[in-house]
């Protein structure tokens, strides 16, 4: 691999289907396996798009993510077109969470997703503006 | 040790065997996923009474060694055609969530 020509992905979000979210995940992390790369690395990028594509499925009604990996790092952009968040400093805090109590009882809406993103990855950056949507960048330095 | 023998050891019940000869190393237990999602290790065994396909998804992730279903909650068609499809160990028991780990760490 050279860095001019990144490896790329992209993948459709389905936000119908939370029993499937998490199937690009899935899929990201059986590419990255193929490739070879270090198992920690492999499981730092597994743990935070998976908070975000299960963010995008809560709380978005779906969305799209692109993965693109370098000889250096893995990053991904998830974005959505989603309510938007309105506090994102309020939103990263652990615990916060405005997850309907259907999500609580399925394991999830513990409000650790984004601080999960945040201690699993090496560089996070959220743009959101309320009623338009979402844009969360995230890289693993490999 | 082995999957297979935390499962003789432990008299779990089957639901899902996909690799009975693959190392556990360590345990880890919890409903939350997303906070199972930030702190089970690869290759523990995951003690849970979630039984939604979600659960399956992390332990894929995270490369689990198995999910115990505990406290006899029983896992529907879907989550046993999932970890077959995913091919993941899932196992159940009627003990609760603190037995099953009162004897994971026994016999670990
Ligand atoms: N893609 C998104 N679109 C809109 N809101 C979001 C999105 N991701 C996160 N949020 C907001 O940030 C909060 C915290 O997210 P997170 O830490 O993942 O916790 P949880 O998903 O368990 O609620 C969410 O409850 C939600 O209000
Ligand atoms: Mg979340």
């Amino acid at each position: 691999m050279d860095n001019s020509a990144p490896l790329e992905f992209h993948f459709v979000v389905d936000g119908n289907d939370f029993t499937s979210a998490g199937e690009a995940s899935v899929e990201v992390k059986k590419i990255l396996r193929r490739i070879g790369l270090d198992s920690e690395v492999i499981r730092r990028v597994s743990i935070a798009m998976y908070e975000a594509e299960i963010n995008m499925v809560i709380h978005a009604g779906g969305g799209e993510a692109d993965v693109s990996v370098t000889t250096d790092r893995i990053t991904l952009v998830m974005t959505d077109k989603g309510p938007g968040i309105a506090d994102i400093e309020l939103a990263m805090r652990e615990g916060y969470s405005t997850a309907p109590d259907n999500i609580r009882s399925l394991g999830f809406g513990a409000g650790m997703g984004l601080p999960n993103i945040k201690r699993y990855t090496d560089e996070l950056h959220i743009e959101s503006e309320v009623g338009k949507g979402t844009k969360i960048t995230m890289s693993v330095n490999i | 040790m082995t999957v297979n023998s935390v499962c003789e050891k432990l008299g779990l019940g089957v639901c899902n065997l996909a690799d009975g000869e693959r190392e556990v190393d360590g345990v880890y237990a919890g409903d939350l996923l997303s906070w199972v999602m930030g702190h089970a290790e690869c290759s523990n065994v995951l003690v849970t009474i979630m039984s939604n396909i979600n659960t399956l998804a992390v332990a894929s992730l995270l490369d689990l060694s198995c999910v115990i279903l505990s406290e006899s909650v029983k896992p529907d068609k879907e989550f046993a055609d999932t970890a077959k499809e995913k091919e993941i160990n899932v196992f159940t028991s009627s003990l609760t969530t603190y037995e099953l780990c009162a004897k994971l760490s026994e016999i670990l």
